[in-house]
């Protein structure tokens, strides 16, 4: 291969060698150049014409979350690409493999404020991983190698490549071999062993040992591992709105989710607990609630591939920094030597037991665990049906919007599928994101359900590309709207908050059955709790995409919740009586 | 408010300075005073920045998620060399002349211009030492100034040799866990 390609073609080949095989965006001027290279290409490198930018890079990060893979998504030069600027600061903070390529004027034109011409490399900077501009066809090959390895390696990201229209158009014979010079660039995977063993230690030491898995645990692939060490000690596990499918949750030791709207019981564990192990979470303030007295009698170990994640927002006993995987298998191959392993156990099952009883305790008092005498549809019935239904089937994956919903859609489902099955947007938490996410989710797995659950808010926004859907002949998916009239969730703070000052909240929406048929898909509507299995038997019963609007009694607010700025020990569990 | 003294090896690369200055920015720390150039190897640049904030901590370990940044420490507390270079155009009759002459002397400074009416001193040292040069010197009349901003490097065989970077490939030296390590 040393004839001479363009920049475009070395684009399309650069990609392919690194075993990309879909990608999502919309041409325009600046990246002409590339379309016109994708064609000779076609049978290795799917494009899929998205309706928005944004969607794209949805797409391409739900492919990349349900995968594990690399997402990728393109845009033009100025619009295109800032509209990809959401999807893009939503896979840096959910630390998602995402590569965005954009198109950019001649390098001739650079700062002259050419027509769509946007410095998005200095727009980028705060919400990539890394980015790049790139002037000269001589570097595309190297910088996309570079680009992908550092997307998908040690903490994954989000990496932009920006490439001139006549980089793109000139000629070169391409130098594959390059090998990557990153002197600045060195992820731990390994762990410290001495930190791994006093973390053992510590924990033999505890009498309320609780183990808290996170994303870290998804994105490393670390399920297997984190499972296995679990039941090795006995040590209960909690799993944050990414950790979800961590465990599963009908596994003794699971219990569940903490932080602003997690279980009662979770968020006491956490209060009560002497050692917390933390695998691959953050220390989001959704989790801690009020920071200086979250986990108040707990010592802390702190497993991140991040070291700058460490210590950053809770005081940490045993920092480790590496991968979830290594680190727990090398955790499990301390135990191994352990005498007292049989007395942690004994101690971390009395812990469970209390834990258990704690939750006996306070589970049935918490909202719509027996359902309201109410002829309304309640959203709680919704996600009942739903839990069924995808327990029963299996080969499911569900994407979540964000707002109530979403949290309903972490609380009331049960994840018993495996990690990657619960996908959502939980860093930045972008209203949009989950029609989009499904595509590039269902084409990732086109012999699974995937099911989209939105807000009657979050799916205007991104709607349009449900004739992406059709348009690609992708059939496994169904959409379901939690239409409760309002943007439920500020909604929610506005009642309790805000004296009921509902500015800006009250919502009409189209008629959405009608709006499905439009694109070509079905559309069922469901008013009152007798029809909800029915339509979803239906949804599945159909060979193509279904949306099911679900109308919901309107103000019904998720609870448990901890108010913002407030201690996780203070959990709400109803509206506080004025 | 504390001063932190930052010293940091990056990459020499179009953007690395961006990125570096743009995590105290996100953070509304304040720079004081910056100063950059090249190192004894090639392609790596040497940074040292002073910011006033109460906790750099944060900032340092965020600054090893830059893939250029090769090194950074906090030498605030170390014993370091710091220097700081000052050129001053100052108002210079022919009267005032000799006086201005003597204290150059006396502070090491070097008399780089003379014009008719003016004359530019250049003086380099400790950034106290500096401070009290321009102190002094200013009731002349202070046309123009230019301070370089400080570099410090730290005393003894410890310190930040950029060698170790030449030809390096994937994180061939750099180790930002080491610190928690
Ligand atoms: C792009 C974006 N804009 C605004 C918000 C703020 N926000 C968070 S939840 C929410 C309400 C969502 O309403 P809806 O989609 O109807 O879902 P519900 O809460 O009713 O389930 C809003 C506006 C956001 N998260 N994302």
């Amino acid at each position: 291969m040393s004839e001479q390609r363009t920049g475009a073609q070395i684009m399309c080949e650069a990609l392919i060698r690194e075993g990309v095989e879909v990608m999502f965006g919309i041409p325009g001027g600046a990246i002409m150049p590339f379309y016109h290279a994708m064609w000779e290409y076609k049978d290795q490198l799917h494009h899929v014409l998205v309706r928005h930018e944004q969607g794209g890079g949805h797409a391409a990060e739900g492919y990349a979350r349900s995968t594990g893979r690399l997402g990728v998504c393109i845009g033009t030069s100025g619009p295109g690409a800032t509209n990809l600027v959401t999807a893009i600061s939503d896979a840096m903070m959910d630390s998602t493999p995402l590569l965005a390529i954009t198109g950019q004027v001649y390098s001739s034109l650079l700062g002259k404020d050419a027509f769509q011409e946007t410095d998005i490399v200095g727009i980028t900077m705060p919400v990539t991983k890394h980015n790049y501009l790139v002037k000269d066809v001589n570097e595309i090959a190297y910088v996309l190698k570079e680009a992908i390895y550092l997307a998908t390696t040690g903490r994954p990201g989000p990496v932009l490549v920006d490439i001139t229209k006549d980089a793109m158009q000139a000629r070169t014979i391409p130098n594959w071999d390059t090998k990557l010079k990153l002197p600045g660039y060195k992820p731990n995977y390994q762990g410290n062993q001495r930190q791994i063993r006093d973390a053992v230690n510590l924990l033999m030491s505890a009498e309320k040992p609780l183990i808290m898995a996170g994303n870290g645990v998804i994105m490393g692939n670390a399920t297997g591992e984190l499972l296995a060490f679990a039941e090795r000690t006995g040590i209960p596990v909690i799993t944050t709105l990414h950790g979800i499918g961590a465990i599963p949750e009908d596994h003794p030791l699971a219990i569940g989710m903490p932080g602003m709207h997690g279980w009662v019981h979770v968020n006491r564990a956490i209060q009560d607990c002497d050692v917390l192990l933390n695998i691959g979470s953050r220390f989001d303030d959704r989790v801690t609630g009020k920071v200086s007295t979250f986990a108040p009698k707990a010592k802390v170990i702190h497993v991140d591939i991040d070291p700058s994640e460490i210590g950053k927002n809770v005081k940490v006993t045993i920092p480790i920094v590496g991968d979830a995987r290594q680190v727990l298998t090398a955790m499990a191959g301390e135990l191994a030597s352990r005498a007292d392993l049989g007395n942690l156990q004994g101690k971390a099952s009395d812990w469970m037991e209390h834990i258990r009883e704690m939750q006996h305790k306070h589970q049935p008092k918490q909202q719509y665990h027996s359902r309201p005498k109410t002829k309304e549809l309640m959203p709680h019935d919704v996600y009942a049906g739903l839990s069924a239904a995808l327990n029963a089937r299996g080969k499911y994956r569900l994407v979540s919007d964000v707002g109530q919903h979403q949290m309903w859609a972490a609380q009331l489902i049960d994840y018993r599928h495996g990690p990657r099955t619960h996908i959502t947007s939980g860093g930045a938490g972008t209203m949009g994101f989950a029609v989009p996410a499904a595509l590039g989710v269902a084409m990732a797995h086109p012999d699974e359900t995937v099911w989209a659950v939105c807000g009657d808010g979050g799916f205007q926004m991104m709607n349009q590309e449900m004739i992406t859907f059709i348009q690609e002949g992708v059939k496994n998916v169904k959409v379901v709207i939690i239409n409760n009239g309002y943007l439920g969730m500020v909604r929610q703070w506005q009642e309790l908050f805000e004296g009921r000052r509902y500015s800006g909240t009250p919502m009409v929406s189209p008629d959405f059955v009608k709006l499905a048929e439009a694109y070509g898909w079905k559309g069922l509507r469901v008013d009152h709790v007798n029809d909800v299995a029915g339509a979803i038997e239906e949804a599945y019963a159909t060979d193509g995409p279904v949306l099911i609007e679900f109308r919901v009694e309107q103000e019904v607010n998720v609870f448990p919740m901890v108010p913002q700025g407030v201690s996780i020990g203070e959990t709400i569990t109803d509206i506080p009586k004025a | 408010m504390n001063k932190h003294t930052i010293v940091a090896l990056m990459q020499d690369k179009p953007g690395a300075l961006n990125r570096t200055v743009s995590l105290f920015r996100r953070r509304g720390f304040n720079i004081e005073s910056l100063s950059v150039g090249h190192t004894e190897t090639e392609g790596v640049s040497r940074m040292t920045m002073v910011v006033e904030s109460a906790d750099v901590e944060q900032v340092v370990k965020q600054l090893y998620r830059l893939i250029e940044v090769l090194k950074v420490s906090d030498v605030t507390a170390d014993p370091t060399v710091e220097r700081e270079m000052v050129v001053v155009k100052i108002h210079a009759p022919s009267e005032k002349r000799a006086e201005i002459v003597a204290l150059s002397e006396v502070f090491g400074a070097k008399i780089v211009d003379v014009g008719a009416s003016t004359m530019i001193l250049e003086m380099t040292g400790a950034p106290s030492k500096v401070e009290n040069f321009v102190d002094v010197i200013r009731p002349f009349g202070v046309k123009e100034m230019m301070r370089t901003g400080r570099i410090a490097m730290v005393r003894g065989a410890r310190g930040h040799g950029a060698q170790a970077y030449e030809n390096a490939e994937n994180g061939h030296v750099a180790e930002p866990s080491a610190a928690l390590n």
